[in-house]
């Protein structure tokens, strides 16, 4: 592939764990992700997907330099082949990074939706937005709405506008499609895809797996803040069989058109993590070494697996 | 927007309702307590004349207190005069209450003014700072500098501002709202303000650290918020914030709260004119309760509270303003 | 271990605190009436080692003037407190567990005292006493309880909806069982906290009521009545009544302050943490 050459966003072993006061006083270290990578690549949709809790949202965050003041960031963070700094990433976001958050809490209750949607830069002509508008069917009327007058779908495609408008080279949008009907996700799904065929990337993190897979070059899968395996999209429509790690074929067993099998057990909780591999617990292919250290990524067949077990 | 005059002309008619009963409330009982003082009225307005009367004039004056009737008769009568706009006659003054009340009110009003302008305009802008750098040290200095203020008692700053500004430096007058010897008519604005500046200043600087701890909290929560997260995420440096966000999020709360704060303003007005000896409705309260003028202590008894429920009524369609919007977005 | 020692750190300060704050009052107490008479060879003297307060225009030693005045006012205050809290807590229960007519008027006889400038009901309550030590206790009583009975309606409405408190309910217990056992272990830390709490403010508006003429008699050694005093000569040049025995109270009232915090975060610790 000749996606191969120079990457657009590179992360690994990153961790990030929350400062908490354990009963009143007591001072407790809380580890939310663990060693997790991800490569973005210019030109591709990744979707990131999990159960609520994997640490997805936390990746956005982590990605923009908008985690909170208690939590502690460990490991490596490049774009366009720089580490990001704390200053750069402050340079960076909403001019090369831009995010689509997940719901309309993020938009300012007593701010207008177009002067939000235009954003604090001067220079963004409203025109831009109102085709944006009306490719999204938004009536014209939005504009001079406040964001509680919005319905959920109209929400997230102001939400997804705000991202389109900007000239990042990567977006990360945070669930952009819940509350849109099918034919409105697929049109913002469609711009996402125009974007990422203009050479510019998109991180897909979402609920929505079925549809990110029509959209998205690869999927990550994540399972209790780390990453468990990144495979091509397409492994993801043949079956369990073309899937590396038991996690992802579970996943893939537990979707509604593919009779729905969930798997016994649950997630682990942060501060309650087991030894090992983290997914160990419930794996059906567990064995001694599985428990006693973090396996390696290794890579299987054009995708990445830590999984000792991987096929 | 229909819906929205709708609302506050509903906020309006209740309050009106329940500002009535609360005045009435007040009537009733500053009436009872003045009635239950030991000091005589007539007894009172006699000395206060100080000629012999005549025992048809005594009896005329005991016929206007109606010392015979029971209270709840006098009070009845006391209340029909009211509503007929008669609020009787101070005995300090020898003019008729609403005169002294209608004059005074308006010195009270020019000084209760700048303080509250003052104040909140003080307290927004600590407020904002304190709220910008959230646990970092300007922050926790003006945040003592708050407590430390609030420990202060209204009259001892006035005291010892008077004493720095006024006996030492000699920058300020000693008293009055304006100069000694010059006629009323002749008193410039500027000779006004002059006057007013001290206690004005007194009157704010204990006011301003409710307002400024409030914004506080709101800018903390405003800038803890998802949205401002978003705006972060946007590229939108800590000061856009505060202007495109903080501002609009926090300005009109405070506004509301300083109308909510008439009647502190209004108590510490009653310091402030006394240390200053300004003349306005501060330094009359005082004085008619001291020479047990009863129709004066219970004018401005009434228009004080008034005054405070005009303030709240305020506050209330303020929040009938910004309530909606908030309210459904918390949904 | 960090947990022992911040809570020893605050029980220590607490108490350090409160000594300070005992030593104060019992100061101001035992000094007798005549140590006060001061003499007219005395007066006007500016703060002297012999006088570190310096005395007034009757040559009264103004510091055991003040330590005096500050028992005095003290007294009032916590007097005028206890009462109040107690109003507080009776209403704040009668809102939250009475029927919900009670409620309303309890809500609007808290407006209608909010409604009133507060030192003006006071004037009122005091002229109607006719004036002196009754009327400013009423009146300081009759208007520090409203923000503490919200608060404790707003807990007692809180605690109602626990779980078992509703189990006690089914189990047949009643509200005078249910208000004994549960809600008044929980309302106790509540009260002593809001007294503390009320009682800076009990003190300064003692201190103003004094200051305008209807609080304590002129012979009292109150402070407000010795700042009222100095005013008279501050164009004199005397300086010193109305600035150190001010500043004395304004420091007794940021310690009162101080020790109702820190008895805040001993007795509810989640109140603590911002």
């Amino acid at each position: 592939m000749e996606q191969k050459k120079e990457t657009l966003l590179e992360i690994h072993d990153l961790s990030i764990s929350f400062r908490m006061y354990h009963q009143g006083l007591e001072q407790k270290e809380l580890q939310v992700i663990s060693d997790l990578y991800l490569t973005i690549y210019p030109g591709e949709i990744v979707a990131v997907a999990g159960s609520s809790g994997s640490g997805k949202s936390l990746l956005a965050s982590a990605i923009l330099g908008l985690l909170p003041g208690n939590a502690t960031v460990h490991g490596h963070l490049h774009y366009q082949g720089q580490e990001l700094t704390p200053e750069r990433q402050r340079r960076l976001r909403g001019r090369e990074i831009a995010l689509v958050p997940q719901s309309v809490a993020y938009l300012d209750p007593l701010m207008k939706i177009g002067p939000q949607t235009d954003g604090h830069e001067k220079s963004r002509s409203p025109e831009r937005r109102r085709q944006l508008f009306a490719r999204f069917g938004l009536p014209e009327e939005t504009e001079g709405l406040y964001p509680f007058q919005l319905s959920g779908g109209m929400a997230r495609r102001v939400l997804v506008s705000t991202a389109l408008l900007t000239d990042a080279r990567l977006v990360i949008a945070d669930e952009p499609t819940p509350g849109m009907s099918l034919d409105q996700a697929l049109e913002a799904l469609g711009m996402f895809r125009e974007m990422a065929d203009e050479g510019r990337a998109v991180i897909l993190i979402t609920h929505d797996i079925d549809l990110a897979f029509e959209f998205a070059d690869r999927v990550a899968v994540f399972y209790g803040g780390t990453t468990v395996e990144t495979a091509p999209a397409s492994d993801f429509k043949k079956g369990p069989e073309a899937l590396r790690h038991p996690y992802s074929k579970a996943l893939w067993s537990a979707l509604p058109q593919n009779g729905f099998h969930p798997i016994p057990g649950f997630q682990p909780y942060p501060g309650d993590l087991p030894e090992g591999c983290l997914f160990a617990p419930r794996c059906p292919l567990k064995t001694a070494e599985c428990t006693a250290a973090v396996p390696p990524v290794q890579e299987i067949r054009g995708g990445e697996v830590r999984c000792y077990h991987g096929t | 927007m229909k819906g929205s005059l709708g609302r506050l002309a509903r906020i309006f008619l209740t309050y009106s309702i329940k500002m009535t009963t609360l005045l009435l409330a007040v009537s009733v009982i500053s009436f009872a307590l003045v009635s239950e003082s030991p000091v005589d009225p007539v007894q009172q307005y006699i000395l206060g004349l100080g000629t012999a009367v005549s025992p048809e004039q005594r009896e005329q004056i005991e016929d206007y207190w109606g010392v015979d009737e029971p209270p709840a008769e006098r009070y009845i009568h006391w209340l029909s005069e009211l509503l007929q706009g008669n609020l009787g006659e101070s005995l300090l003054y020898r003019r008729p209450v609403a005169d002294i009340i209608g004059e005074r009110f308006l010195n009270s009003l020019a000084l209760m003014l700048c303080a509250w302008v003052l104040s909140g305009g003080i307290g927004f802008t600590l407020g904002c700072i304190m709220g910008m750098y959230q646990g970092q040290w300007p922050d926790k200095i003006l945040k003592r500098i708050c407590y430390i203020i609030s420990s202060v008692p209204t009259f001892w700053l006035g005291l010892v501002l008077l004493l720095v500004f006024s006996v030492w430096l000699g920058w300020f007058p000693i008293g009055f709202s304006s100069p000694v010897g010059v006629l009323e008519e002749e008193v410039t604005i500027w000779q006004r303000l002059y006057h007013l500046i001290l206690p004005a200043f007194t009157l704010s600087l204990l006011s301003f650290v409710n307002i400024a701890l409030h914004t506080r909290q709101k800018l903390a929560d405003v800038l803890n918020s998802e949205y401002v997260l978003f705006a972060r995420a946007r590229g939108e440096g800590p000061w856009t914030i505060l202007r495109r966000h903080g501002l609009r999020n926090i300005l009109l709360p405070a506004v509301t709260l300083q109308f909510a704060s008439f009647a502190e303003l209004f108590g510490g007005s009653v310091l402030a004119e006394n240390v200053f000896s300004y003349p306005g409705l501060g330094s009359a309260v005082s004085a008619a309760g001291l020479n047990s003028d009863v129709p004066l202590l219970l004018g401005i008894t009434l228009f004080s509270t008034l005054f405070v429920c005009v303030g709240n009524m305020i506050a209330n369609l303020l929040y009938g303003i910004i309530d909606p919007q908030i309210q459904e977005v918390s949904l | 271990m960090r947990l022992g020692n911040r809570r020893k750190k605050l029980i220590l300060l607490t108490v350090v605190m409160a000594l300070i704050f005992i030593a104060i009052y019992a100061f101001g107490i035992l000094i007798p009436e005549e140590e006060i008479a001061g003499s007219f060879l005395e007066a006007r003297r500016p703060p002297s080692p012999s006088h570190p307060f310096g005395t007034d225009a009757l040559g009264r030693d103004l510091l055991l003037r003040t330590f005096k005045g500050l028992s005095v006012s003290l007294t009032v205050g916590f007097a005028a407190s206890a009462v109040s809290a107690v109003i507080a807590i009776l209403v704040g229960i009668g809102a939250a567990a009475g029927a919900r007519w009670v409620d309303g008027v309890m809500n609007w006889v808290i407006d209608l005292v909010m409604g009133v400038p507060h030192t003006i009901l006071i004037i009122l309550i005091s002229f109607s006493a006719g004036r002196g030590l009754k009327g400013l206790l009423i009146g300081i009583a009759a208007t520090h309880w409203c923000s503490l009975a919200r608060l404790i309606r707003g807990e007692v409405l809180q605690l109602q909806s626990q779980p078992y408190i509703a189990v006690s309910r089914k189990l047949g217990k009643s509200s005078g069982w249910i208000l004994v056992h549960h809600l008044l272990p929980h309302l106790l830390p509540q009260f002593f906290v809001g007294l503390i709490l009320m009682l800076p403010h009990a003190i300064l508006h003692e201190a103003s009521i004094s200051f305008l003429g209807f609080g304590l008699p002129p012979e009292q050694p109150a402070i407000g009545i010795i700042l009222s005093e100095s005013m008279g000569y501050l164009s004199a040049g005397l300086w010193w009544p109305a600035l150190l025995p001010g500043l004395t109270l304004v420091l007794l009232v940021l310690l009162v302050d101080n020790l109702g915090e820190q008895l805040q975060k001993l007795l509810d610790p989640s109140s603590a943490q911002e």
